[in-house]
């Protein structure tokens, strides 16, 4: 039956807390893909964390029957850090069902999900959801999101995944609306793998979109951009648990058990095809991601760092966009300086390595990539403070072109923050009556602190927010270092702005005074820009430490009393003759709030 | 009786009151159970008499307030104890009269630790002590005239409302009775209990205050001429605690009564707290119920080494092997904290006012394998 007429292939996208998730659930009921009794909440977010946030993490592809058709719904992220991933999905699709808030109308997400299925010149079928709040506006929303898209406002569709009404206009209209799969059965075989994950017993499991041609089971298949080989151990599709088919079908949408057990040797993006009739060309390759934000994760436990190694290795399968190198710290020791696509990926892998590899990590503050012209001449590209040259002849810094939708009250309070965070105004915009978008060229490294916080506290909420990054440009900028008793501390040095680096030294000197426990002796704290000092604050050692008596009766306790302090001493980190708490070395995430 | 324990200690509960800031086992009044609790004490030594040795070294009363029990009872378990070197009695400076005094003396004790705690009246209210300073001097005066010549007072400081020169008051005080052995600590003010909720707020306005108040102490008494032979203890020369010098060494030791604790063998055992079941097991020819614990080789070497660094004599680096952190050791020393001498290890001046982190610094890692 998968003549290429019958099939559709479509991602829902949507801000989050939009209702895209809910929608997925309804539409595996509607179809009856699972029964109700199978039916939990957001049954495609299978990751115990995405359930937990109520995030999709990673796309995954579940094909539902519907009136005579195979519609393989290709689930995506909706958050800013992972657009790399939203990308991926879309190029699987023909088109996207763009899912809006009937109550909160177009938001910057909405934005940037549709103009990437725009870019992706996919079908976009327009829908506004949760029609049954009190608070809910459905035309006003329509409305917004038609003139978005180029429809007219009659062809929103209006439903409420909620409830379940309209859920079967959304099938219809994937029918009607998206083009049927482009591609030549009989041609050489050419799948574009879109996602993969690792499987502890089968290796390396790849998603794949057939576009030309068939795969069949035991067919040996050749990764083109790569080169590696392997036998197809299993085909098959999500409906929406695994299930195995002889074959795979121009225009279908399905998995590869390739049983490859080097993570590293099958990339998202790469295409694959048959090593017997192979095709000639690949098919456009999706564009290498960029780590934006970088930061160091150390184990706690330094026994542990080849378990994190492990770890990251797996992880990077499923997440293609994880980049990470060994690195050396004096201060942490054996680790990894890692690159994240943004702030919530960072916060994802490190809890998805403490949750479901059960490390105990220390990330220290993030921060973004420079491009640095050294006084010799040599350009570098530092991902790591501690290894900004002190002599620079050129530092340049990412930008990115901001986009805030807030009411229109607020605009003031987002351009003041803009404005505080080195921002350049670019352009306003009216939404409609009440709401503005707001357009700001800021520096990345400005916003990779706690910009989320203060935007959301300062609009009481209501602000939502997005970026692209728009390329480099040279800033004024210094590497602050922090010294404990007179050595550097490498994790703890920062790159800040010129004009803001007293009040930076200052804020972070104060913070480790309070952060740093008292010592046996005395312990100065500076903050020096080169060989100046900028700051600088003495924690005053300690004048008494004793366990006042210690008699017959009481030697167990007190001897268990020093044990628990010893213990405690091991979760600290011995930073030349001072113990520094592992808390300290996040003290310079949390420096912003004071800093004004 | 040649078990090799040279120690013995007899824990006497009673107490006329409980005062807000104490935590040993203690029972108050119950002066018609003094009887049968000394009988008790008397089984409990008879079915532990295999491990003493045929000569004790030293014998120690304490409390609650030894010298709250009923004289006659006193007197008939003194009598009944074995004759040491030293025998110290515990005793609360408004229990002690003349009469008790020579009672004392007769009966073969040799050494009086009495438990003044402070010569103010308002800071002696905050602790719930049942006495004023006329009546520690007057303690002390008995306990002279009928014939100790070893007397050691107990002060607190860091009393909530106690300034600087409140600890001046009482430290000039104490030397000017002219004792042989002072206890100085520094009040604990343990979470949840009634003096922490009443005084709380108080003790954490004078913390830092009274971060200085150790070194007031020490500087004081040394300058006094009192030797200051462990972290919490000073004496006149050769008038050491032996008893406790005897924890602090490492020795072994038996231990009688309710709560009692002792260590005998590479073994450790508590009595459990409970008069009632005390009582019950004796009375019927049993030992009393108590918690067990195994002291393994190298948990009783970290012991040594937590005891040992309380004194200002060396300790022998051979005993505590494995339970030392070399490194740390090293590092200690740089820092003008601990020092290695002919005779072992020491804490330097500063090292013993930090003794506490200095110790949980040169402790070695335990074994994975966790004791109890």
């Amino acid at each position: 039956m998968s003549s290429l007429e019958t099939i559709r292939n479509f991602s829902i996208v949507a801000h989050i807390d939009h209702g895209k998730s809910t929608l997925a659930d309804r539409i595996l009921e509607a179809t009856q893909t699972l029964s109700q009794r199978e039916m939990r909440e957001q049954v495609l977010d299978s990751m115990e964390l995405e359930r937990e946030r109520g995030i999709t993490i990673k796309a995954q592809a579940v094909r539902v029957l519907w009136r005579g058709h195979q519609l393989n719904l290709i689930d995506t992220p909706g958050h800013v850090d992972f657009t790399y991933e939203v990308s991926r999905a879309l190029q699987a699709c023909e088109g996207a069902v763009l899912v809006v808030d009937a109550a909160q109308g177009i938001e910057a997400q909405t934005l940037a999900n549709a103009y990437l299925a725009i870019e992706n010149s996919l079908e976009i079928v327009p829908v506004v959801n949760k029609i049954d709040l009190p608070q809910a506006d459905p035309d006003a929303a329509a409305a917004e999101v038609a003139q978005l898209v180029g429809e007219t406002p009659e062809r929103v569709l209006r439903i409420s995944a909620k409830t379940g009404e309209g859920v079967e206009d959304v099938l219809d209209a994937v029918i009607e609306r998206i083009p049927p799969p482009e591609g030549d059965p009989a041609a050489p075989a050419r799948a574009l793998v879109f996602d993969s994950s690792y499987d502890q017993y089968r290796g390396v499991v790849a998603f794949v979109r057939m576009v030309d041609g068939r795969f069949s089971t035991r067919q040996r298949l050749r990764a083109m951009a790569a080169g590696t080989r392997f036998e197809a151990e299993e085909l098959g599709f999500f409906s929406p648990d695994r299930r195995p088919t002889p074959t795979l079908e121009a225009g279908e949408v399905g998995y590869v058990v390739t049983g490859l057990k080097e993570v590293s040797r099958l990339r998202v993006g790469d295409t694959l095809t048959g090593q017997d009739d192979p095709a000639a060309e690949p098919l456009p390759g999706y564009k290498d991601v960029k780590p934006t934000v970088f930061a160091g994760l150390f184990p706690t436990d330094s026994d542990d760092y080849p378990d994190l190694r492990d770890a990251l290795e797996k992880l990077k399968l499923n997440d293609a966009s994880l980049f990470y190198e060994p690195e050396t710290s004096q201060a942490l020791g054996f680790g990894f300086r890692c690159g994240f696509l943004g702030l919530l990926h960072m916060e994802i892998v490190r809890e998805r390595l403490e949750r479901e590899f059960d490390l105990d990590l220390l990330v220290t503050a993030p921060n973004v990539a420079y491009r640095v012209l050294t006084k010799a001449g040599e350009e570098l590209e530092v991902h790591n403070p501690a290894e900004m040259p002190r002599e620079v002849e050129l530092v340049e810094e990412p930008y990115i072109r901001a986009s805030t939708i807030v009411p229109k009250d607020y605009v003031g309070a987002v351009m003041e923050l803009n404005n505080e965070r080195r921002g350049r105004y670019h352009h306003m915009e009216y939404l409609s009556e009440e709401r503005v978008l707001l357009a700001y060229d800021l520096p990345l490294a400005e916003i990779v602190y706690d910009y989320y916080d203060q935007l959301k506290s300062r609009t009481r909420g209501y602000a939502s927010f997005d970026y692209d990054i728009i390329g480099f440009e040279p800033g004024d900028l210094v590497r602050l270092d922090v010294l404990l008793a007179g050595d550097p501390v490498d994790a703890l040095s920062l790159i800040v702005h010129r004009d803001g680096a007293y009040a930076r030294g200052r804020a972070l000197v104060d913070r480790l005074r309070e952060e740093i426990p008292r010592q046996l002796f005395d312990v100065p704290v500076q903050a020096a820009i080169g060989t100046r000092i900028i700051a600088r604050e003495t924690i005053k050692a300690r004048r008494k430490d004793v366990l006042a008596k210690c008699y017959g009766g009481d030697i167990t306790r007190k001897r268990k009393l020093l044990e628990r302090q010893k213990k405690g001493k091991k979760r600290m980190k011995q930073v030349g003759f001072v113990e520094v708490p592992q808390e300290a070395f996040l003290a310079v995430l949390n420096l912003d709030g004071d800093r004004r | 009786m040649n078990g090799g324990v040279r120690h013995l200690y007899v824990h006497l509960p009673f107490c006329a009151s409980r005062c807000g800031y104490c935590d040993f086992v203690t029972l108050v009044g119950r002066r018609e159970g003094h009887a049968a609790y000394v009988d008790a004490l008397l089984a409990e030594l008879w079915l532990e008499r295999e491990c003493l040795d045929d000569r004790a070294e030293t014998v120690f009363l304490g409390g609650g307030t030894p010298t709250f029990t009923r004289p006659e009872e006193l007197a008939r378990l003194l009598a009944a104890l074995p004759r040491a070197a030293e025998v110290t009695v515990e005793a609360n400076p408004e229990t002690v009269t003349p009469v008790l005094a020579v009672l004392l003396r007769r009966a073969g004790v040799t050494r009086v630790s009495l438990g003044a705690q402070s010569f103010q009246p308002a800071l002696l209210a905050v602790l719930e002590r049942r006495t004023r300073p006329e009546a520690v001097r007057a303690a002390f005066y008995y306990l002279r005239d009928a014939g100790f010549d070893n007397i050691s007072l107990d002060l607190i400081y860091g009393i909530p409302g106690q300034s600087p020169a409140d600890l001046d008051l009482d430290l000039a005080e104490a030397i000017a009775l002219g004792p042989e052995h002072l206890s100085c600590y520094e009040l604990e003010a343990k979470p949840g209990t009634r003096f922490t909720a009443a005084h709380g707020e108080e003790l954490l306005r004078q913390a830092e205050a009274v971060e200085g108040y150790f070194e007031l102490v020490v500087e004081t008494l040394v300058g006094a001429g009192f030797r200051w032979y462990e972290t919490a203890n000073f004496c006149r020369p050769g008038r050491q605690a032996r008893h406790n010098l005897g924890y602090w060494r490492g020795e072994d030791y038996l231990g009688l009564g309710i709560g009692a604790v002792s260590t005998v063998a590479g073994v450790r055992w508590r009595n459990r707290p409970s008069l009632a079941g005390y009582l019950r097991a004796l009375g019927e020819g049993r030992r009393p119920p108590r918690d067990e614990e195994p002291l393994e080789p190298d948990v009783a070497r970290r012991e040594r080494l937590m005891l040992g660094l309380r004194l200002d004599e060396p300790l022998s680096l051979a005993r505590v092997e494995g339970a030392l952190d070399g490194k740390a050791l090293a590092r200690m020393e740089r820092l003008g904290l601990a020092e290695r001498r002919a005779g072992g290890l020491v804490l330097t001046r500063r090292g013993r006012f930090l003794g506490g982190g200095v110790t949980a610094e040169l402790m070695a890692e335990s074994p994975a394998k966790s004791t109890i």
